[in-house]
């Protein structure tokens, strides 16, 4: 009951996403560049009836390339209110605010999942999923047929359900240090979720502190690592391209400070 | 039905690109037909975007997609093989360039006593040393193939020192080389800070360390096709993204320039080649069908067929095409999906206070490698295994998603985790062993019984475990790197131990050999020694493939130089004269 209920709210969802990241623009992208070729009269560019092909010059079209879109900040794209509030406590337990840096919750990386989410990573565009879905080995890696999207939306429903049943709050209702407790149980495998075969407890946390950290430690223009706080913590000097300045100059810090891709400094 | 051609060469990677451009420079009129994208560097490897970790290294923007085409694997043929629903444990390549645009450019020679492998180590410790290991010499000699890991590394601006020039030894150098014909074309990069210290560390105890050959270019340098490539800036974006900056040898750098200007070559991108087809005694290769970007099928004849679409893809276009027969891991017959072998890997950690090593002053390459317990460089008389491994200590990247050392014990999460994490970043350095990987029995490639990809055709199933020996191997290499780590004095090292059950899941290379292996007998290799199929001589097979076993060393030079020395037969012997070239 609960998974037709799932598979009905995913599908809901679907239709409200907006494509926000270059993985979904790869088929437009291609047929835009088709579209240049065939309409430009580039003769190197034969759009010709067997398929794409080049002779004679090495192929150029203009705006070819694919830059990233910046996501937009504001409002959630996948998440429920709900959903948002429960992830933005959780990237605050994985990555708490202190004197090194401002926790996940500011830093973005809600925000970053949420779009994540609603993109190709989400929806698993580009991966293998055809059945028959059956569990598998270790060494096989995860078999079942819940996207990331999906995992999500069962996971933080299990999760509340299992908060709920043991303290009769949400969890994002729950003490720190009970919330660290629940966080712990996950990880270390003392609390097992309501989830389904072939979509493990263990799978769920590691999905979402690997997503945490992807916001935390990527560019900006994603929505997480919001004034690039991870890298000047650790020292990464994020977009720069050229360090031949630096290159014998051993076991001396770096000078500069990061940017991003978007210019930051 | 299009216009026949001399040759259609399917995917348009190293080898492919290689073959072109020979084959063309012979005066053919050649095709080749890829799978994925144009993609070039002015449009597509943006210097203003290619630094973006979380697009390229973690969703993997550039690779194969395991909707476009996955594999299936298993551990032995007792369990069911399951797809790889996402790429992990390797990463095949996709476009234009192929794997080569992503690419590290760790670019090794393999050795004398590799492509004789069976007889040197039978004459140095007798055949019981490697009973139960399908261990064979390649039908092809060092003194034959050397100018073509020459032309190779020359194509490529290789930056490195000899280390064995005609037989002298050279200082600074690898000394346990084979005796190569001249220096490299470029001299070895700079060096970061743990590249150094390792060398001066392990030189210390009496090892000897060296640049490791790197095609991520020293200087500027134009190669002997007159293309100009530019001196690597040490961005630390480098395997698993395309160079912004010219200075990654690719076929993008090296070759296309060139080779798409000319007359007699063609490029059809985004055209999948679904099978070859043969003649109906199955001794001859008409044509091959693709499918254009938009699902319509086409029919392309050719006088040669070259299959260049990568180790693993190559031996399933073979099995779809039905030519050769499938090897069979119970009887030991047929002999495409034989000798399939991998990479055998483990790594050290060190962990030390107020340094700055600065990891993110990276390059694919950068660094220092020595192969004292490689190959057969050390005496194994008085060991239970043969082969060995590279110890490399190469700085490719910070890039903090990917690459956040703590000391071992630190929580994963928490405000503890974030101190651990910061002190880990400045102050860790690492260096690990690639290990060889030989071929047994059990380890094989073949059609997937059950799953299928978009056009409904079966997957490639792998089936691969470590092999004993291996696993001896690697853990003796373990202890040497244990030691290794000592005179460090750091205050904390780690080195890892492989395990039994190759799990597809974490990277570990993209190093995928053998399936269809050269030889001189047709019993145990699907080619000759010309990459040639023994069955069906209008076809060549191009790539790791034909590795009869993987060394310690990465593929891709000696790949080179198996492209190269085909593409001679192919030119000097074949089109005079199309048939066998070796009469088994
Ligand atoms: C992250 C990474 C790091 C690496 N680092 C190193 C290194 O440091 N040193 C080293 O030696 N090697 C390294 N390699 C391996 C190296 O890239 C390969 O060995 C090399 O590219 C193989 O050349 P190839 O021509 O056989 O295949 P590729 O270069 O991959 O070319 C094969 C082409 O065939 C196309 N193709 C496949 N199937 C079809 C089809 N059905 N129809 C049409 N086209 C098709 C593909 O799209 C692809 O473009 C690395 C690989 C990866 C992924
Ligand atoms: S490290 Fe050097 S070769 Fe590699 S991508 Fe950066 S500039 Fe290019």
């Amino acid at each position: 009951m609960i998974a037709l209920e799932l598979a009905l709210k995913l599908a809901a969802n679907k239709n409200r996403i907006a494509g926000v990241d270059f993985m979904q623009h790869d088929p437009r992208a291609l047929s835009r560049r088709r579209l240049l070729a065939s309409v430009a009269a580039v003769p190197i560019l034969a759009a010709s009836a067997d398929g794409r092909t080049i002779s004679g010059e090495l192929p150029w079209s203009p705006f070819a390339g694919e830059p990233p879109r910046p996501v937009n900040p504001l409002g959630w794209y996948f998440f429920t209110p709900g959903e948002a509030a429960t992830v933005e406590a959780i990237v605050d337990r994985f990555i708490p605010g202190d004197h090194l840096s401002p926790g996940g919750k500011d830093s973005g990386c809600a925000v970053f999942i949420d779009r994540q989410l609603a993109g190709s990573f989400g929806q698993s565009s580009r991966l293998y999923t055809k059945g028959p879905f059956m569990p598998g080995l270790p060494t096989q890696g995860y078999q079942g047929d819940l996207t990331p999207a999906g995992r999500y939306r069962l996971g933080l429903w299990a999760l509340n359900d299992y908060t709920n049943t043991t303290y009769k709050k949400d969890f994002r209702a729950l003490g720190i240090d009970q919330q660290d407790a629940v966080l712990g149980g996950l990880d270390g495998g003392k609390i097992k979720l309501k989830l389904k075969p072939g979509f493990s407890t263990k799978e769920f946390f590691e999905l979402m502190l690997q997503n945490t950290m992807e916001g935390f430690f990527a560019d900006p223009l994603y929505g997480g690592n919001k004034n690039m706080a991870s890298w000047k913590m650790i020292g990464f000097p994020g977009a720069r391209y050229d360090y031949r300045d630096h290159i014998d100059k051993h076991n001396q810090p770096y000078p500069k400070g990061p940017v991003s891709i978007y210019g930051q400094v | 039905m299009l216009p026949r051609k001399d040759a259609v060469i399917i995917g348009l990677g190293w080898t492919g690109a290689i073959l072109a451009q020979q084959l063309t420079e012979a005066g053919l009129n050649v095709v080749a037909i890829e799978r994925g994208p144009y993609r070039d560097t002015s449009t597509d490897f943006n210097v203003a975007y290619m630094q973006d970790e979380l697009r390229y290294a973690v969703r993997k923007d550039l690779f194969l997609q395991p909707n476009v085409e996955a594999m299936t694997m298993r551990n032995t043929a007792a369990q069911t093989a399951m797809p790889m629903r996402d790429y992990g444990s390797f990463l095949p390549g996709h476009g234009v360039g192929g794997a080569g645009v992503h690419w590290n450019g760790h670019t090794w020679r393999f050795w004398d006593s590799d492509f004789s492998i069976r007889t040197h180590l039978t004459q140095r410790y007798g055949a019981k040393k490697i009973a139960g290991l399908q261990l064979q010499d390649w039908g092809v000699t060092w003194n034959e193939i050397e100018h073509s890991f020459d032309q190779f590394e020359y194509l490529a601006g290789i930056s490195g020192k000899a280390g064995n020039l005609k037989g002298q030894v050279q200082a600074g150098g690898n000394p346990f080389e084979s005796a190569r014909s001249r220096e490299y074309p470029n001299p070895p990069m700079k060096m970061s800070y743990a590249p150094t210290l390792f060398a001066q560390t392990m030189s210390g105890i009496g090892y000897h360390p060296f640049p490791t050959p790197s095609a991520n270019l020293s200087q500027s340098y134009v190669n002997p096709l007159g293309i100009r490539m530019g001196q690597c800036t040490y961005c630390g974006f480098c395997e698993r993204f395309a160079c912004g900056n010219y200075s990654k040898a690719s076929p993008q750098t090296t070759i296309l320039p060139v080779l798409m200007k000319k007359p007699n070559f063609e490029a059809r991108t985004e055209c999948e080649v679904l099978k070859i087809n043969l003649t109906p005694d199955g001794k001859h290769a008409r044509s091959v069908t693709y499918l254009d970007a938009n699902g319509v099928e086409y029919e392309q004849p050719g006088d040669i067929v070259a299959i260049c679409a990568y180790g693993l893809m190559n031996v399933r276009m073979m099995l779809l095409s039905k030519i050769g027969q499938q090897y069979d891991p119970v009887t030991g017959a047929g002999t495409v999906g034989r000798n399939y072998c991998y990479q055998t890997s483990s790594a050290a950690r060190m962990f030390f206070e107020g340094k700055h090593f600065n990891p993110f002053i990276g390059a694919g390459t950068l660094g220092q490698s020595m192969d004292d317990f490689n190959g057969d460089a050390f005496d194994h008389s008085k060991l239970d295994f043969v082969g060995g491994a590279g110890i490399n200590c190469v700085v490719s990247n910070g890039r903090p998603i990917g690459n956040r050392p703590t000391l071992p014990g630190s929580p994963r999460w928490g405000a503890k985790w974030k101190q651990a994490t910061v002190d880990g970043y400045q102050n860790s350095m690492g260096f690990s062993a690639q290990g060889s990987s030989y071929p047994v029995r059990e380890n094989y490639l073949d059609l997937d019984p059950s799953y299928t990809d978009r056009h409904g055709r079966p997957l490639l199933r792998v089936t691969f475990d470590f092999p004993e020996n291996d696993i001896a191997m690697s853990h003796y290499l373990s202890d040497q790197m244990e030691k290794m780590t000592k005179p460090f004095n750091a205050k904390v090292a780690t080195v890892s131990r492989i395990k039994k059950g190759w799990d597809a899941v974490p990277y570990q290379s993209t190093h995928n050999t053998g399936g269809a292996v050269m030889g001189s007998d047709p019993k145990n290799s699907a080619v000759n020694k010309y990459l040639q199929s023994w069955d069906v001589p209008n076809v060549f097979v191009v790539g790791a493939s034909a590795f009869a076993h993987n060394a310690g060393l990465n593929p891709t030079g000696t790949v080179g130089a198996l492209a190269y020395w085909a593409a001679e037969a192919i030119t000097t012997q074949y089109i005079k004269n199309p048939g066998a070239l070796v009469h088994a």
